[in-house]
C-alpha cells in the first residue's frame, strides 16, 4: 500500500516513479561530499578495528606460543631429568652390584696367581746330577783285564751297579716329570678362572662405559633443552603429538574395558541399591557400578603413584618411603577387595539372568532350559570381574601421558586457531578499506548524469566539481 | 585457586540441574479387568496370556492387579491378585511367578457371572491405581464391553479418568453384533466417548498376537 501511495503522486505511476528517481538523484548529488566522507570514515574505522583485532590476536598467538614453548621445554626437561636419574640409578646399581665385589675378585685373582707361581716354581725341570764316580769307572774299565778274572768280576759288578744306578735315576726323573706335568695340569683351571674373572671385569667396565656414554648423550640433549634450541623444541613437539595419539588410543581401549566391567556389575548392583531408584535421571544401580569402577581406577592411580611409576600427584611421590610402602599395601588391598566384590557381582549377574530367564519361560508357559556349559560363562564372567580392575590399574600410565601431551596439543590447536582468526581479521581489514573506496565509486556511478551535466555545462563550477571529485578520490586513496 | 573453584561450581550446577530435571514417579500401575460373565468366561485363557506378557514387561516398584467383572464389580473382593513388585530383581521375579500361579489357579476354577458390571470395575481400578499413585496408570478391560447391570445397581456416575489410559482388549462380537454391526460400533464409540470425556485416553487392541503394543511408551 505504501509503495502504491508513493506511486500515486501523479495519475501515472511511471511518471511518479521518474519524479521520485529524479528527487533521489538530486538529494544524493547534494549530499555527495558528506556521503563520500561518511562512507570512507565508516569503512576505514571498520578496517582499523579489524586490523587492531588482528594485531591483538597475533600478539595473543605469540604469547601462547611462548607459553607453549615454555611448557614443552619444562616437560621435556622433567622427562629428561627422569631418564638421567634412572641412568644414574642403573650406574649406581652396576657399581653396587659388580664393583662392590671387586675386592673379592681381586683376592681371587691374587690367590690364583700365587698358586700358579708356586706351581710354576715347583714345576721347574732340574736335570738329575750325573753320578760322580762315572769317570773313575771309565778309568777302571780301560784297564787291561786279559787273563785276570778278578778284574773282569770287578768290572762286571761295576757295570751292574752302574746300570742299576741309571735305572734308579731314570725312574726318579720320570717321577719328577710326572709330578711336574701334574702341577702344570693343575694350573690350567686356574688360568681359565683368571680369564673368566677378567672377562667379567671387562663386561662390568664396558657396561659402566656404555651407561656413561648414554648419560653423556642425555646430558647433551638436556643441555639443548635448557638452552631451548629449536631442534629440541621440534623433537619435543612431534614426540608430544605422537604420545597424545598413542595415549588417546590406549585410553580408548581402557574405556572399552571399563564399559565391559560396568555391564558386568550394573545389573547385580540393582540387588544392592534397588533397580528402580534414580539420581538425576540415572539409575542408582548404574551410578553405583560406575562409582565402583571409578574408585578402582583411582586406587590404580594411587598405586602407580606410590610405586613412582607415574607422577600425577607430587604429594604422593614426595611421601617418605615408609609411608609410601604403606600406601602401596593399602591401595593394593582395597583393589583386591574391590576385584573380589566384582567377581562376586559377576557371579550374581549370572544367577539373576538365569532367574529372569526361568521366570520368563514360566510366564510363556514353557520351562527354563539349564545350559550344560553354563559354568564356563559363569567362570569367565567371574574371571573378568576379578582381572579387569587390575588391568585398569595400568590406565594411569597412558592417562599421565595424555594429560601431559594434551597441554601441548591444546596449545598447538590454540595457536593455529588464533593464527587463522588473525589472518581472517587482517583480510577483513583490507576488505573494509577497499570496500569504502569501491562504494564511493559506486555512489558516483548512480550520479553519472548530474556529474556529466556538471562537467559539461558547469562552466566555472566545472573546475570546482573536478576539484571536489579529485578531493574525494584523494581521500579514498588516502 | 580460582579455576578449581569455578570447575566445582559448574559441576555442582550440572548435578543440580540434572537432579531437578525429573522428580516424578517412573513406575507403572496396571489394572486388568476380566469379564467373567456368560460365554466370555471361555476367553480367559487368552487373558492369562496377556497377564503373563504384562508381567514380563513390569519392573521393580510397578503395581499390577487383576480383578474380575461380575454382577457387582466395585469391590475389593473381586480383585483376584495384586502385587507391587519389589525393588530387587530377584524378589520381583519370585513375586511374578507367584502371581502367575494365582492367576492360573483362578482361570481353572472361575465360574461365569450372571451380570456384567464394567463401570463398577472401572471405579475400583481408578481407586486402586490412585492409591498406588504410579507415574503411569493403565487399565485393561478384557471384555466384550456389553454392560449388563442387575436391577438396583446405579452406575450412571462420572469416573475421573484424567491421566489414565484405558485399553479395551479382545472386544469380541456378540451374536446380535453380527446381525447389526452398528451395535458393536456404537458400543465401542460409546465407551471411547465416555473415557475421553472424563479425561482418559482410549485404545482398542483386538490382535492378541501383537502384544508388544500393549504397554507402549
Amino acid at each position: 500500500m505504501a509503495f502504491d501511495s508513493w506511486l500515486g503522486i501523479t495519475p501515472y505511476p511511471g511518471i511518479s516513479a521518474f519524479i521520485w528517481v529524479l528527487l533521489a538523484i538530486g538529494a544524493l548529488y547534494l549530499a555527495r561530499n558528506p556521503a563520500h566522507r561518511a562512507i570512507q570514515a565508516i569503512f576505514q574505522a571498520l578496517g582499523a578495528l579489524a586490523e587492531l583485532a588482528s594485531d591483538a590476536l597475533g600478539k595473543g598467538e605469540k604469547r601462547l606460543a611462548t607459553r607453549n614453548r615454555d611448557v614443552l621445554l619444562a616437560h621435556g626437561r622433567e622427562a629428561k631429568e627422569r631418564v638421567i636419574e634412572r641412568e644414574f640409578e642403573r650406574v649406581a646399581d652396576t657399581v653396587r652390584k659388580d664393583l662392590a665385589g671387586h675386592p673379592a675378585l681381586q683376592r681371587r685373582l691374587s690367590e690364583s696367581i700365587t698358586r700358579i707361581d708356586e706351581d710354576h716354581q715347583r714345576a721347574v725341570d732340574v736335570p738329575p746330577d750325573p753320578p760322580g764316580w762315572v769317570k773313575a769307572v771309565e778309568a777302571v774299565a780301560k784297564l787291561d783285564n786279559r787273563g785276570d778274572s778278578t778284574v773282569g768280576t770287578i768290572l762286571s759288578e761295576m757295570h751292574r751297579s752302574l746300570v742299576k744306578s741309571h735305572d734308579r735315576a731314570l725312574t726318579e726323573y720320570r717321577g719328577a716329570c710326572r709330578e711336574r706335568h701334574g702341577l702344570l695340569k693343575r694350573m690350567l683351571p686356574e688360568w681359565r678362572r683368571i680369564q673368566t674373572t677378567l672377562n667379567q671385569v671387562d663386561r662390568n667396565v664396558e657396561s659402566v662405559l656404555e651407561r656413561s656414554r648414554s648419560i653423556d648423550r642425555h646430558i647433551a640433549e638436556y643441555g639443548d633443552l635448557v638452552r631451548g634450541t629449536d631442534q629440541a623444541l621440534r623433537v619435543l613437539s612431534s614426540s608430544s603429538l605422537v604420545q597424545f595419539f598413542v595415549a588417546a588410543l590406549v585410553l580408548g581401549v581402557a574405556i572399552g574395558g571399563a564399559a565391559i566391567n560396568f555391564s558386568l556389575i550394573a545389573r547385580p548392583m540393582a540387588e544392592m541399591v534397588g533397580g528402580t531408584s534414580f539420581i538425576g535421571g540415572f539409575r542408582t544401580a548404574d551410578i553405583a557400578a560406575l562409582v565402583i569402577i571409578l574408585v578402582e581406577i583411582s586406587m590404580g592411580l594411587f598405586l602407580m603413584e606410590s610405586l613412582r611409576i607415574t607422577r600425577l600427584f607430587p604429594v604422593i611421590g614426595a611421601l617418605p618411603d615408609k609411608m609410601r610402602v604403606r600406601m602401596i599395601g593399602v591401595t593394593f588391598t582395597l583393589l583386591f577387595l574391590l576385584a573380589s566384590v566384582e567377581a562376586g557381582l559377576a557371579y550374581m549377574r549370572e544367577v539373576l539372568m538365569q532367574d529372569e530367564l526361568a521366570t520368563a519361560a514360566l510366564l510363556r508357559g514353557g520351562e527354563a532350559v539349564q545350559g550344560e556349559y553354563l559354568w564356563i560363562t559363569t567362570a569367565a564372567q567371574m574371571g573378568m570381574g576379578f582381572v579387569l580392575p587390575f588391568a585398569l590399574v595400568f590406565v594411569a600410565i597412558p592417562l599421565e601421558t595424555f594429560v601431559h601431551s594434551l597441554r601441548t596439543v591444546v596449545g598447538l590447536i590454540g595457536i593455529g586457531v588464533l593464527r587463522f582468526l588473525a589472518f581472517v581479521l587482517h583480510l577483513l581489514g583490507v576488505l573494509f578499506t577497499h570496500l569504502g573506496s569501491a562504494l564511493v565509486r559506486i555512489y558516483d556511478i548512480v550520479l553519472f548524469l548530474p556529474l556529466w551535466i556538471e562537467s559539461t555545462w558547469g562552466g566555472k563550477s566545472r573546475s570546482g566539481a573536478r576539484k571536489r571529485a579529485e578531493d574525494s578520490y584523494a581521500e579514498v586513496r588516502s | 585457586m580460582k579455576r578449581p573453584a569455578i570447575l566445582a561450581l559448574a559441576l555442582a550446577a550440572a548435578l543440580g540441574s540434572a537432579s531437578c530435571s525429573d522428580t516424578g514417579p517412573r513406575n507403572s500401575g496396571v489394572y486388568l479387568l476380566l469379564d467373567t460373565s456368560g460365554t466370555y468366561a471361555m476367553e480367559l485363557d487368552k487373558a492369562e496370556q496377556i497377564i503373563s506378557y504384562t508381567l514380563t514387561q513390569l519392573d521393580g516398584l510397578d503395581s499390577f492387579a487383576v480383578a474380575r467383572i461380575d454382577t457387582g464389580s466395585f469391590s475389593e473382593k473381586d480383585i483376584v491378585a495384586k502385587v507391587t513388585l519389589d525393588d530387587r530383581p530377584s524378589t520381583a521375579n519370585q513375586q511374578k511367578r507367584a502371581f502367575a500361579e494365582t492367576i492360573a489357579s483362578f482361570v481353572d476354577t472361575v465360574e461365569a457371572a450372571p451380570y456384567t458390571d464394567i463401570t463398577g470395575g472401572l471405579l475400583q481400578a481408578v481407586e486402586f491405581l490412585n492409591e498406588k499413585a504410579p507415574g503411569r496408570k493403565t487399565i485393561f478391560i478384557f471384555s466384550d464391553l456389553k454392560e449388563d447391570l442387575e436391577a438396583g445397581y446405579v452406575r450412571d456416575i462420572e469416573v475421573e479418568l484424567e491421566g489414565f489410559e484405558v485399553v479395551a482388549l479382545n472386544v469380541t462380537k456378540l451374536r446380535s453384533d453380527n446381525l447389526d454391526p452398528r451395535e458393536y460400533l456404537e458400543r465401542l464409540a460409546l465407551w471411547q466417548q465416555r473415557v475421553e470425556s472424563e479425561g482418559g485416553t482410549w485404545r482398542v487392541v483386538n490382535d492378541l498376537d501383537r502384544l508388544e503394543s500393549l504397554l507402549r511408551g
